[in-house]
């Protein structure tokens, strides 16, 4: 924590993660309109003192939809990343615990992922599965677990082999023990560094299926989806496309601050010539 | 070394197995068919011309069927023709008896996508290794903090958003560079350099972009790999010796700490072939990426799967060629001494 | 202290020659014609006029293809029998004319003398014999052939005339005709049709050839100097293919497109405050093709109920989703056809939006809100569904403002959006919805047997919504055998009037077209008529002074 407050951009990057994780955890008690609301007679108004961002083509109020759109938008990357999170860390610990054929088997599992283009595979099961927004959060989960697996294979790889772990397998640690007390705990700081930058790219991944109409689906307001409403009037509604574009733009660059952060001030390799 | 690009090859053969299965059972996820497309659903369309297509197609048969039907003709690279364009060949071209040619899908949407993808890399290496350098000979000092953050910046920005607000800035308010396609109308009565030139024009906006957007992973990869290397002994040891610093940097820091950046090309190609669905979408390039999104929306099953294992091969190619590359940089790895 | 690096130096070079690239790329500017794009020319001829298109035709032989950018380009390239005039009245295109036999079983038509391919060779009725050997041939994969397999014979007596006999009188025959492309024996005869190399290199007999087709890029077309109805002013067509209407909008506003369709809020918002364009664009505003409707599931309770029905139609502001989603830019729809053609019935009208009459209408229904939740309910279950429509805006749109309606008079509703393969395999054939926001065609032709018979409810067929009404039965298969246009006429205005009484479906509008046109194109009717203006698309011309710059090989 405090090599996080010495790196001033972590540090920006794990603000701008608090106030918009605030601001979309309530975002009902400080929107001034419900989001969902349509109002005819105020379509396409430009932002003002009472729409701050503007409304869209149905009169709805744009910053509401931007804060609830927040919610689904942050709520698609967390779920996608824990997926891949938990996937990662499973295949990973049997990989680098057990070795042998198993390992083979999953590295070769995770060399087939990587080599097939990974939005090409997004794309193509979540139109075939209709794209609601669970859906979204799954595939992107089940297409992104490879980096954690390997991560964590490599990591037991290294730490099986410690003095402290064999020491505690000669007294007769079981397996399991082994695993949860000993291995994971060690290795999960490459894990938190790759989770959080994986919520930045499954953020940017849901905009990409919006602008392809594979996103979250209308009326339920995503950050991708409003960004892809205004961007045919990109000069003339600028409101409807310059908010969300930024939103997207600025949270999933503090994701990535706070994510090169931590992993600059917790590796002793890249921190030591202070 | 032989022995070496022959044990890499062997490692192909399971991956390629894998790559078929997977692309396989994502078609079965499916569904819909051909028969569910826009066209069918025409009050003029008859059950019966659907169920003809269905059987001409063996959508009818069982699916174990279908998957031995699917791997032989992968392995003679045969993926069929397309269902929703019904002329063309999925993979390459095709002589009739009369000696018209039909040009494949991926054959032609393919040079499109390597041409962007390797104009773009290179455009990210030009880029990538001087951000890097300086990031790390200045760490956590002002040129390093605004790299990063112009480069992550490039990472996040949504990129169809940046594409259409540079169009609009560059093609309708400036008038600087065409807005999308390929090529201006006519080009071809154009002299070769205008064609030339012409070409690079509409290729500036998506090479621009697909360049931003993959400059933050090398370029940190850069700044990390010279900040190890920086802190090794040896390094300590030249320094002592009193060789200036530029030798230091270039001739021994930036050399060791590049060798890696050969796998992470390798590495990089799906992120890149995935990435041109947006930028061809946008763009109005005939491509991989539009051709593959064309063709889920159409469900043209054939396509997808001729894509997704084209496309892979190419990763693994392209994974290939790095190791290789890795290999003959690298006597140790060759040798078998390392993995 | 250490020396600095010589990198930030290589770095600066490095940007600097990328500049210098960049604005040599740039440095070429198109000079920019300050003609007056409102003066008035003679009408003359050449020129080319650009559009955009957002998908590429498979093939240009429409009865196979089948999408719709396949049949826009293809019917620059080939005739049919038949058309439609500017009213919408059929007339003879290939046909100088044609006589229904007496038991208004046999149609032969009669070609006007000296037709001829593009290719110079003769154009004869043995050419539409083999077009119509070739739609109803089970060997080809068209989907358009259950009109044409209705001919029992077909004949070509000789070469300027066709004949075709039906088992018995088929009313929509004329208009099938009209829909047909016919194609060149002399270059398709023996070939498989299905894959043709025909399709990428068409000869065809209209207005247009075939110039040049570049793959993914663009189709051009040229001036057909056989064509058989006379010549178009304008040189050539070409059509890009440019799949994001984002991108399409910004080809428009920098001339590099000469039109494109826009939508409502392009209409009527960018283009009134924007007069940088309004000065070189020109807006046009003609009746729509099709309409958008909310349907029930009629075999599902309590859509089966015909005052649930009715209540939901009189709860519904019509007018404000025009409003509201169109901009104004619609007319609202009392029976599936164009309004102010020969088929609509001018006596019908909308439900109007009346809210008290819908909850009147529930409650005898027996759609109460016993346990206060806000939600009528009856027998303990409550008054909620789901909507499904698919991705498009103005249904997405439509369906939102329903939504909020039906919630004013306590029906509570769920949308849910799903992409179009998926939603046809999935729900429509597997009847599996409660309500869907779709549309179908206004089609010229009255028969809508195939979507409000209650025969047509086979999985994969029109009547997914479970119609079934004895009265609209009888009606439409009257209509189907009756030719006489009069007779026909009463029978679609009865089927239409018991159609919006039984409320199967609530018309909710019928969108305008809006086409932009660049005003270097001259000669397009305005106001449209209701062919659209399209119609005299071959008298467009483009004046030599506001032409495009053309690039010559010099």
């Amino acid at each position: 924590m405090n090599a996080i407050i010495k790196n001033p951009l972590a540090l920006a990057g794990l603000m701008i993660i608090a106030i918009i994780s605030f601001m979309a955890i309530f975002a009902p008690l400080i929107t001034p309109f419900d989001p969902d609301a349509i109002n005819v007679k105020s379509i396409l108004l430009s932002p003002s003192s009472a729409h701050w961002m503007g409304t869209d083509g149905l009169g709805r109020d744009v910053y509401s939809r931007m804060l609830f759109g927040a919610r689904i938008s942050l709520l698609v990357g967390i779920v996608a990343v824990g997926i891949a999170t938990v996937i990662g860390i499973v295949l990973g610990a049997i990989s680098g615990f057990y070795r042998g054929w198993v390992d083979t088997v999953i590295m070769r599992l995770v060399d087939v992922m990587l080599s097939i283009p990974t939005f090409f595979l997004i794309l193509a099961v979540i139109a075939f599965l209709t794209p609601s927004i669970w859906n979204i959060m799954i595939v992107i989960g089940l297409t992104s677990w490879m980096g954690v697996t390997r991560l964590v294979r490599a990591e037991f790889l290294s730490l099986r082999n410690r003095e402290f772990v064999l020491a505690s397998q000669t007294l007769g640690a079981t397996d399991r023990r082994l695993i949860f007390k000993q291995l994971l705990p060690n290795s999960l700081t490459p894990i938190i560094v790759s989770s959080v930058l994986g919520i930045a790219s499954a953020v940017l991944v849901e905009s990409g299926l919006s602008f392809l109409g594979l996103g979250v689906q209308a009326p339920q307001a995503s950050w991708g989806n409003i960004l892809t409403d205004g961007k045919e009037y990109i000069e003339f509604a600028w409101w409807l496309s310059l908010f969300p574009g930024l939103a997207i733009l600025i949270t999933v660059m503090g994701y990535n601050l706070l994510g090169e952060g931590l992993r600059d001030a917790l590796d002793p390799r890249t921190s030591n010539n202070k | 070394m032989l022995k070496y690009l022959m044990n890499r090859l062997l490692w192909m053969v399971p991956l390629l197995v894998g790559i078929s299965l997977i692309s396989f059972l994502i078609m079965h996820l499916a569904p819909g068919d051909i028969t569910s497309t826009e066209a069918s659903f025409n009050p003029k369309t008859s059950e019966e011309s659907r169920q003809k297509l269905r059987e001409l197609y063996h959508l009818d048969k069982p699916v174990i069927v279908q998957y031995g039907l699917w791997l032989k003709r992968m392995s003679t690279l045969d993926f069929g023709r397309s269902f929703a364009s019904h002329q063309s060949p999925v993979f390459w071209q095709e002589t009739d008896k009369d000696g018209n040619i039909t040009k494949g899908m991926i054959q032609e949407a393919l040079p499109v996508t390597l041409l962007i993808n390797v104009l773009s890399l290179s455009l990210i290496i030009a880029m990538a290794l001087p951000l890097g350098v300086i990031s790390a000979l200045t760490q956590n000092k002002l040129p390093d903090r605004s790299i990063t953050i112009f480069v992550f910046i490039g990472f996040a920005i949504p990129s169809f958003w940046l594409a259409l607000m540079l169009m609009y800035w560059t093609g309708v308010s400036h008038n600087w560079l065409p807005i999308s396609g390929l090529h201006s109308l006519g080009a071809e009565k154009m002299p070769w350099l205008a064609q030339w030139i012409d070409g690079l024009k509409h290729l500036t906006l998506p090479i621009l972009i697909s360049g931003l957007t993959g400059l933050a992973g090398i370029s940190l990869f850069v700044r990390n790999g010279m900040l190890d290397v920086l802190h090794q002994d040896y390094i300590t040891t030249a320094r002592a010796k009193g060789l200036s610093e530029n030798t230091v940097v270039y001739k021994h820091a930036l050399r060791n700490a590049l060798l890696p950046l050969i796998t992470i090309f390798g590495l990089s190609i799906p992120g890149l072939i995935g990435g041109s669905v947006i930028a061809e979408s946008i763009f109005a390039i005939p491509g991989m990426g539009k051709l593959f999104y064309d063709a889920v929306l159409m469900r043209d099953f054939p396509v997808i799967m001729g894509i997704l294992t084209i496309g892979s091969a190419l990763t693994l190619i392209g994974n290939l060629l790095a190791d290789l590359a890795y290999a003959w940089a690298d006597p140790r790895v060759r040798k078998g001494v390392v993995q | 202290m250490q020396e600095k690096p010589q990198i930030t130096r290589v770095f600066t070079c490095l940007v600097a020659a990328l500049m210098a690239l960049l604005l040599m790329s740039c440095s070429q500017q198109r000079n920019e014609g300050t003609a007056n794009f409102n003066q008035t020319y003679p009408s003359e001829a050449g020129g080319t006029l650009v559009d955009a298109m957002s998908g590429e035709p498979s093939g240009l032989i429409a009865m196979i293809a089948g999408e719709s950018s396949a049949s826009t380009i293809a019917s620059n390239i080939f005739n049919s029998l038949l058309k439609y005039d500017k009213n919408l009245e059929l007339t003879g295109e290939l046909a100088q004319s044609w006589d229904v036999s007496a038991d208004q079983k046999t149609i032969t038509f009669h070609l006007k003398p000296n037709l001829k391919w593009a290719d110079g060779k003769p154009l004869t009725s043995e050419d539409v014999l083999f077009t119509w050997q070739l739609v109803t041939d089970d060997k080809t994969r068209t989907p358009y052939g259950a009109d044409y397999k209705l001919v029992k014979k077909a004949e070509a007596p000789d070469p300027e005339t066709f004949k075709v006999t039906y088992a018995q009188p088929y009313a929509p025959a004329l208009d099938s005709w009209s829909g047909l492309h016919i194609l060149p024996k002399h270059l398709l005869a023996g070939q498989d049709i299905n894959n043709t190399p025909f399709a990428r290199n068409p000869v065809g007999s209209h207005y247009y050839q075939l110039d040049q087709w570049k793959k993914g890029e663009s189709i051009s077309l040229k001036r057909n100097v056989n064509a058989t109805q006379g010549q178009a002013k304008i040189d050539h067509l070409v059509s890009r293919i440019i799949p994001d209407r984002a991108a399409q909008f910004l080809e428009l506003m920098a001339d590099n497109i000469d039109s494109m369709s826009l939508n409502s809020i392009q209409y009527a918002r960018i283009f009134p405050s924007r007069p940088d364009l309004t000065s070189k664009i020109a807006q046009y505003k003609e009746l729509g093709n099709s309409y958008t409707y909310l349907g029930f599931n009629l075999k599902r309770k309590p859509f089966d109920d015909v005052r649930v029905r009715q209540a939901i139609n009189y709860a519904i502001d019509k007018q404000e989703i025009i409003d509201g989603v169109l901009l104004g830019l619609g007319l609202p729809v009392a029976s599936p056809y164009k309004p102010g053609t020969r088929w609509s019935n001018p006596e019908l009208h909308p439900y109007p939006y009346d809210p008290k009459k819908a909850i009147a209408l529930l409650k005898e229904a027996g759609f109460e809100d016993h346990d206060h939740d806000g939600i009528l309910d009856k027998d303990g279950q409550p008054l909620s569904f789901e909507i499904l429509t698919n991705q498009n805006k103005e249904r997405e749109m439509s369906a939102v403002l329903v939504q909020r309606r039906l919630k004013e008079i306590g029906i509570d509703v769920k949308i849910r959006v799903v992409e179009w393969a998926t939603f046809i395999s999935r729900f429509i054939k597997t009847g599996d919805f409660n309500v869907v926001l779709l549309g179908w065609g206004l089609g010229l032709e009255p028969d809508q047997f195939n979507i409000w018979h209650s025969s047509q409810q086979a999985p994969g067929q029109f009547n997914f919504i479970g119609y079934n009404n004895p009265t609209v039965d009888k009606l439409l298969e009257d209509g189907r055998m009756e030719l006489n246009p009069d007779k026909r006429m009463k029978i679609y205005h009865e089927f239409a009037k018991i159609l919006l009484e039984d409320s199967p479906v609530v018309y909710l509008f019928a969108g305008y077209g809006l086409p932009a046109i660049h005003k270097r194109v001259k000669g397009i009717d305005d106001p449209a008529p209701p062919a659209g203006i399209g119609h005299n698309s071959y008298g467009w011309y483009i004046p030599a002074p506001l032409r495009r710059n053309e690039i010559s090989a010099e």
